[in-house]
């Protein structure tokens, strides 16, 4: 089976050259992420008061910012901690909320009661400042970013998860695997549930751009992730004061590594999909 | 005495479909004809190419088919070479359509009183003025109770039955000279197939409308038929007067899917299996589709598929007919 | 003949809003009015009615995935109605009580390949049995209903429609219940393979010893599988009796009208049909003592408007409900 998925992966990613041009695009940030700090040439947090603000150069790619740290250095470093952050904010906002959400699908009463008035209250908030007053009442951490990030988005898997469990609950083959001795739980486990995933790969997808989005914001505020630590919204923050006296370097180079990131991001969902959803194996 | 010429009349119509997996020859020269007021029927199984036919004579095909040849002469006119805006002219005007599910064919969130007035007014079948109370006398025509207040309905409103209905008036309308009914009654209970069916028979006969019914129910086509053409992959098989038909099919494809098709006096030994199944459209494909399915396959049935005219108004497609 | 099934005045409510009802008032929808009936060991019972005849919830309670609100159910001698249908499953009766689905694309998982498809009730419900010779039982499943062998590693969107109906058939009968119910199991195939399906439908039946009860809207089909059948109308059984008695002398108006309006594969028959005017009444809060046909009946008399009319017999097993029969 594994082989096949193998070569059905490799269907997918050379059918749509989108797909491939994002898929690679991942691979590369990952690559940076997982060896960033082993390939930068100079170290991120050592400063060189001697080459200060200067602008790019063969030395410097990125040029240097304030106080002479190289930002070609600090940019890659960067990417793991973006990385990590959305992946992370994702993934456990996929995990609560899609259980969340299905659950309140196969069960309704109380559990649908419960979910739903949840994520009704968390979405009355904007949610950027939701955010906000989470991790400025919880305190400044990576945890803490992780932790606003995902809740603010647990809403959209659990309705998403919500509505296909509701629509699969009628389904044959649940009742055909009722008959066959499935307990409730074991239902939801293995036969509902994972049909419920495919369709929200996409907004997962989606959400991996939006969760980085949101940690650099509130790091450019100066909540969560604090200075020294090389992070995208950090250095786009620092990068904004030299704009006006003609230093563009500083903020230029973390914003477009972002917009990279984001863009690989929304064009991967529809790759995702195909890559899940058994209908499109052929 | 001329037979006068048809009002419909498909010549060696071919379609094909460009897919992900490669062209399909959907439809490979089918022709046949119909005649005014006559109630022709297209039968065949799922492939058959039937619906396909029925959206390529009204020209409402999917973007991803071309007709690749062919004709359909429609009241002298070529329906293959006319431009879109003649066509639109005459789509729902000269001729009609109604499909199978009848819920989703009608404009979910428009009252279905209004709906029937979108017809009228389009084609100036009633001037502004008057799209509610013809209206209303199309939805009393169709047998529709209380049809002032089931003016306003919306199709959710309304059983399965009722919305067949409305589809019915809204494609007779304007008095169009053909219907083309895919499948109208597939889904419906039995009692309100034969009710609307019944009711489509009444309609046809009073205003002399020539309808070509899309099934895939022998049965069906057997009670309200006058000619039946079987297609089979694309291909048409055989058409003949629907007595003919059943008192002596020529082709073995439909003397199979007669013996398969359950009826008193049928016992379950004697009903007939098919063989086999539908060939792959997007490939090479013999002359004759059935013949790799045929028990009669002989070599010369690989040769041009001849047509061969086995009584009046009866043709065959094979080279070794029954 | 033995009894394998035995259902006594089974009904089944639902509760439903009404617009414009006043303020607290509680309406049921009567999807299933006292019914009764019997299905003996090896017997093929045939099920007919139009939708909204409470066809699919009957079948409901009796493969026990919903509950009743009135009523029995007794399965070889054992009271299976009083148990809850979400502890259904843990009971022994559960493996014997199976269903082969009308649809044969909806009634498979989409992420399962056949072979799970078919193993799933043997790990669930069979003896603790080893991956080897759960492979070996669901190959010989695959034999048993004519599925190749190589299709079991596809997946339902790699199937065509008669491979994916026989996984499902293969399902139902992997732990040999002794009652199968069959809702529809061929309407969404074509003429061809219907009869294939159909013949195995009988093959298996003998074979396995297992009783069926057949729901069909296809009077046709019905009456070359079934020895017995039952007509039901908004809920009620207004027929019952052996496929020859009800075919050739049906007793009630509503059967009567369902039988001319069968299309037959021949030239035109001379037989006139019946036709029914006006629309069903309504399930919601029926009227106890009004015939449910009475208002599209085209033999209604006064009596049927006072008095609900009860099955009574014509005959060898022939039962209808009707006053003027």
């Amino acid at each position: 089976m594994t082989a096949a998925a193998l070569r059905h992966a490799r269907y997918v990613v050379t059918e749509n050259p989108i797909t491939l041009v994002a898929f690679s695009m991942l691979l590369f940030l990952l690559f940076l992420a997982l060896l960033g700090p082993v390939l930068a040439p100079y170290d991120p947090l050592k400063s060189d008061t001697a080459s200060t603000l200067k602008p790019p150069s063969a030395r410097h790619w990125f040029g240097t910012d304030q106080l002479g740290r190289d930002m070609l250095s600090r940019v890659m470093v960067a990417t793991r901690l973006d990385m990590a952050i959305a992946f992370s904010a994702v993934a456990l906002s996929f995990a609560v909320g899609s259980l969340a959400g299905a659950c309140a699908g196969v069960f309704g009463g109380w559990t649908e009661r419960i979910v739903s008035r949840i994520s009704d209250t968390i979405m009355a908030f904007p949610l950027f400042v939701l955010a906000m007053g989470i991790v400025a009442a919880l305190g400044n951490s990576v945890f803490n970013v992780i932790l606003a990030t995902a809740i603010i988005n647990l809403p959209f898997y659990a309705r998403m998860a919500r509505a296909e469990a509701n629509v699969r609950r009628e389904a044959g083959f649940v009742e055909a695997a009722r008959l066959s001795g499935n307990g409730t739980m074991r239902v939801l486990a293995v036969h509902i549930y994972p049909n419920c995933l495919p369709p929200m790969m996409v907004q997962a997808s989606l959400n991996l751009g939006w969760a980085m989005l949101n940690a650099a914001g509130l790091a450019f505020i100066g909540l969560g992730v604090r200075p020294p630590t090389p992070e995208w919204g950090i250095l786009v923050a620092e990068g904004t004061s030299f704009i006006l006296s003609g230093e563009w370097w500083i903020a230029l180079f973390p914003g477009l590594a972002l917009m990279l990131a984001v863009f690989c991001f929304n064009l991967m969902g529809d790759g995702l999909r195909d890559l899940i959803d058994p209908r499109r194996r052929t | 005495m001329a037979t006068p010429a048809p009002l419909l009349s498909v010549e060696d119509l071919s379609v094909e479909f460009r897919t992900r997996d490669g062209l399909v020859k959907a439809l490979d020269r089918v022709s046949f004809d119909v005649h005014r007021g006559e109630t022709v029927g297209v039968v065949g199984e799922s492939g058959s190419g039937k619906s396909v036919t029925a959206f390529a004579v009204m020209r409402i095909l999917d973007p991803a088919a071309r007709i690749t040849g062919g004709q359909v002469a429609f009241d002298g006119v070529d329906l293959v070479a006319a431009r879109e805006s003649e066509l639109e002219a005459r789509r729902g005007r000269d001729l009609s359509m109604i499909f199978q599910n009848p819920r989703t064919a009608l404009n979910p969130i428009r009252q279905v009183g209004r709906q029937i007035g979108d017809v009228l007014l389009r084609h100036g079948g009633a001037k502004r003025g008057e799209l509610r109370k013809r209206a209303v006398e199309l939805l009393a025509q169709v047998q529709i109770p209380d049809p002032e207040r089931r003016y306003w309905a919306y199709p959710f409103e309304l059983s399965g039955g009722m919305c067949q209905r409305v589809m019915i008036a809204l494609a007779l309308a304007c008095g169009p000279a053909l219907l083309v009914a895919d499948e109208p009654t597939t889904g419906l209970d039995v009692t309100t197939q034969a009710a609307i069916m019944d009711l489509i028979d009444e309609l046809a006969r009073a205003k002399r409308m020539a309808t070509l019914l899309i099934t895939h129910d022998l049965g069906l086509a057997a009670l309200h038929c006058e000619r039946i053409v079987v297609m089979h992959a694309g291909h048409v098989v055989e058409s003949a007067p629907t007595a003919e038909l059943f008192a002596s099919p020529r082709h073995p494809y439909t003397a199979k899917l007669i013996a398969a098709t359950p009826g008193p006096g049928v016992s379950l030994d004697e009903l007939a299996a098919i063989p086999g199944g539908l060939p792959d459209l997007r490939g090479e494909l013999p002359a004759c589709r059935y013949s790799r399915r045929c028990e009669r396959y002989a070599p010369f049935c690989d040769e041009p598929l001849p047509l061969t005219e086995v009584g009046p108004r009866h043709t065959v497609a094979c080279a070794k007919p029954l | 003949m033995d009894t394998l099934l035995e259902v006594a005045s089974v009904s089944k409510r639902f509760p439903v809003t009404v617009k414009g009802a006043p303020r607290g008032s509680e309406h049921f929808l009567q999807a299933v009015d006292d019914v009764s009936f019997s299905i003996g060991r090896g017997e093929c019972v045939g099920l007919v009615g139009e939708s909204g005849c409470g066809k699919s919830t009957l079948v409901k309670l009796i493969t026990r995935l919903s509950d009743t609100s009135d009523g029995r159910i007794w399965f070889d001698g054992h009271d299976i109605g009083t148990v809850p249908a979400e502890r259904f499953a843990r009971r022994p009766e559960r493996a014997l009580i199976q269903m082969v689905f009308q649809d044969p694309t909806d009634g498979l998982n989409p992420r399962f390949t056949a072979f799970d498809t078919i193993a799933d009730p043997i790990r669930r419900l069979g003896r603790r049995a080893e991956a080897g010779e759960v492979a070996e039982r669901v190959s010989a499943l695959a034999d048993m209903v004519g599925l190749p062998r190589e299709l079991l590693g596809r997946y339902p969107h790699q199937l065509s429609g008669g491979q994916k109906q026989r996984v499902g058939i293969a399902r139902a009968v992997a732990l040999e219940p002794r009652l199968l119910v069959l809702d529809e199991p061929t309407s969404a195939l074509d003429v061809s393979v219907q009869a294939v399906i159909l013949k195995l439908l009988d093959s298996l039946r003998r074979r396995l010893g297992m009783s069926y009860l057949f729901v069909s809207h296809d009077l046709n089909v019905v009456r070359l599988l079934a020895d017995r059948m039952l007509v039901m109308y908004l809920g009620r059984i207004v027929e019952m009796g052996t496929v020859d008695e009800v075919f050739e002398g049906p007793r009630h108006p509503y059967t009567r009208a369902l039988l001319s309006c069968v299309p037959e594969p021949g030239p035109a028959g001379a037989g006139k049909r019946i036709r029914l005017s006006g629309e069903p009444r309504s399930p919601i809060d029926p009227d106890p003592n009004v015939c449910r046909f009475y208002g599209r009946c085209p033999d209604g008399i006064e009596r049927c408007a006072r008095e609900m009319p009860l099955l009574r017999s014509f005959g060898g097993a022939h039962v209808a409900a009707c006053h003027r029969a």
